[in-house]
């Protein structure tokens, strides 16, 4: 196991930013931390960066202890913050080669890795400019590279995609699609779900400091979104239609849309359930033509657990 | 093997420091303020006082006077350099990214002083060549010369732990600011204050006649004194004014002893806090 939390309490006197939460990750997951302001997220993302001490609990690293081995941990990780700034006067390699000798790296090692890094995160070409002269997007992507300069196994990003243009955002999710190829255990918190959703193995659904939800993304969407959402359309007789679903216990909440000719209701029954459903009304001459499930997506989905919060 | 004692945060500081226009603007303006003083000096003491030449005991004063000023400039610059080193790190947010990398905090608080105390040092060093119109005119030992020097470089390492210690353990620069030079004005002002009072009561309690025939012994006062960056130098400058201390307070103990003593404890000290603190949020502040 890569990531280990276990039982994680951090405590602001009575408030409680953290309850209790328990999470593991195994190698080369990519994790997505979904929840409102002030969930929980940047707090657990700061206590496995060894930036912040729990209340109680503890989180492994590699099997390393974030509460007794900072250091070591520290070895092992390599964090993005949400907010970060940047030394004006240094250059992009130098901004590189100071942060690859605060990790240990010689001489030589830096100046091997600090080009494949500039150039895995695109920036070859900006290796001489100073930091502060690279846009929003630029800047993200070397604090990046600049936590990619000692190898870490676990990568912890939180908003990583946060202020950047579509394109800039295109461009740091290919980055993290490249990164997930490489075996690289990444722990990422986005506002944009449907990225997350796309890009994460696992999803983690944080509200009021506590995990309300975890699994890959259709688990959650199952866990979380209740009854499911069906659409059907028929080519005529929508009233006998409608009746004949009225009768099933299993369906609830019927709509009608005669203009065209199609019916949606709330569904409760499981898959095996939903084919019988669309088995029994064929027999029963109901003449339709399409069954389909309403697709929630996963912003749908969060909106309405969060019960309508502001999206960080 | 040079590369395991080398100081990332150090070299970096270095690097920022040296392309920052404000670093040379402000050595220009130290040198200036030297340059003014000296030929000031000269002119006063030839063209005014109408003998047109330089006697080794002026040129004595004259660096007596230089000492004194400089001391002052560096009291004033310290806490400039310092009393932002972690706080600005921590509102341009780089700091939580710095903590992140496996550097101990020792390295970062030593790395940051040592920045600060080179520049410091430079500052010195670039004073050098008006200083060496004193030997130019004679009237001054290189021990002394050299005594002066150690002088300066102990209480800018004790300024510049006091400043590192204050940016660490508030969130603002402008408040460590604040607390370095109220810190400045104690060591430098509210200390010499206290001694001249504690000097007032050993000389009203004389006239008033209960302790005549009674050797003077006033322990705080010396103490106010001895701590007193001004007060070490004159003493040092003119050994005389030691022994006439040394009757008013009744204490034969030269006072750069205590002050060694006391400016090393402050130091210690302030980086103990300063490396204790830099993690603050962490149990273990490794």
């Amino acid at each position: 196991m890569m990531v280990d939390i276990q039982g994680l309490t951090k405590k602001y006197g009575s408030f409680t930013a953290l309850d209790n939460l328990t999470l593991s990750l195994d190698e080369g997951v990519v994790f997505g931390f979904v929840g409102a302001n002030g969930a929980g997220k940047s707090t657990t993302f700061s206590i496995l960066a060894t930036l912040l001490s729990p209340t109680s609990g503890d989180a492994f690293i590699n099997g390393k202890s974030v509460v007794r081995e900072p250091k070591e941990v520290r070895k092992q990780i390599g964090y993005m913050p949400d907010f970060f700034g940047v030394y004006d006067q240094l250059k992009a390699d130098e901004y590189l080669d100071f942060y690859g000798a605060s990790y240990g790296l010689s001489h030589a090692e830096r100046k091997v890795l600090i080009p494949q890094l500039l150039e895995l995160v695109n920036l070859t070409h900006k290796r001489y400019e100073y930091v502060d002269l690279l846009s929003r997007g630029m800047k993200q992507r070397l604090c990046l590279a600049r936590s990619l300069i000692h190898d870490p196994k676990v990568l912890i990003l939180d908003e990583p995609a946060s202020g950047l243009d579509p394109r800039a955002r295109v461009e740091m999710r290919d980055i993290l699609k490249h990164l997930k190829s490489l075996g690289k255990t990444i722990l990422i918190s986005s506002h944009i779900l449907p990225e997350l959703a796309e890009m994460c193995d696992e999803i983690g659904v944080i509200d009021n400091g506590k995990l309300i939800a975890h699994g890959n993304v259709h688990e959650i969407q199952g866990q979380l979104q209740g009854d499911k959402r069906i659409i059907v359309k028929v080519v005529n007789q929508i009233d006998r239609a409608r009746a004949y679903f009225e009768e099933n216990p299993l369906i609830s909440s019927i709509e009608l849309n005669e203009e065209r000719n199609e019916l949606t209701f709330n569904y409760r029954g499981k898959m095996e359930e939903q084919v019988q459903l669309l088995k029994n009304a064929l027999l029963a001459d109901i003449p339709i033509f399409a069954l389909t499930e309403e697709e929630k997506d996963l912003e749908d989905v969060f909106m309405a657990i969060t019960k309508g919060a502001d999206i960080e | 093997m040079m590369e395991r004692f080398s100081n990332p945060v150090l070299l970096k500081e270095l690097k920022l420091r040296f392309r920052a226009f404000k670093s040379f603007s402000g050595l220009m303006f130290y040198l200036a303020v030297l340059c003014i003083f000296v030929a000031g000096f000269l002119l006063i003491y030839t063209q005014f006082s109408g003998t047109g030449f330089f006697k080794p005991s002026d040129s004595f004063t004259m660096f007596a006077v230089l000492s004194i000023l400089q001391m002052g400039l560096v009291m004033f610059i310290t806490p400039g350099l310092t009393a932002g080193a972690i706080s600005t790190e921590r509102e341009k947010q780089t700091l939580n990214i710095l903590l992140t990398t496996t550097q101990s905090s020792t390295q970062i608080i030593l790395g940051k002083l040592a920045s600060s105390v080179a520049f410091l040092i430079l500052m010195l060093v670039a004073g050098l060549p008006l200083y060496s119109l004193v030997f130019l005119f004679g009237g001054v030992s290189p021990s002394q010369f050299i005594i002066i020097f150690l002088f300066y470089f102990l209480t800018l390492i004790a300024i510049g732990s006091i400043g590192i210690m204050f940016s660490t353990i508030t969130k603002k620069t402008i408040v460590s600011m604040i607390a370095t030079y109220g810190a400045m004005i104690f060591l430098g002002g509210i200390t010499a204050f206290f001694f001249f009072i504690g000097m007032s009561m050993e000389q009203m309690a004389v006239h008033s006649g209960n302790v005549q025939n009674v050797t003077p012994f006033s322990p705080i006062t010396y103490f106010w004194v001895s701590i007193n960056p001004g007060a070490l130098l004159i003493t040092t400058l003119y050994p005389e004014m030691g022994n006439a201390l040394e009757s008013v307070v009744g204490i034969s103990l030269p006072i750069w002893i205590v002050y060694l003593i006391f400016y090393i404890f402050i130091t210690v000290i302030c980086l103990f806090i300063a490396i204790r603190k830099l993690r603050a949020n962490m149990k273990t502040n490794r």
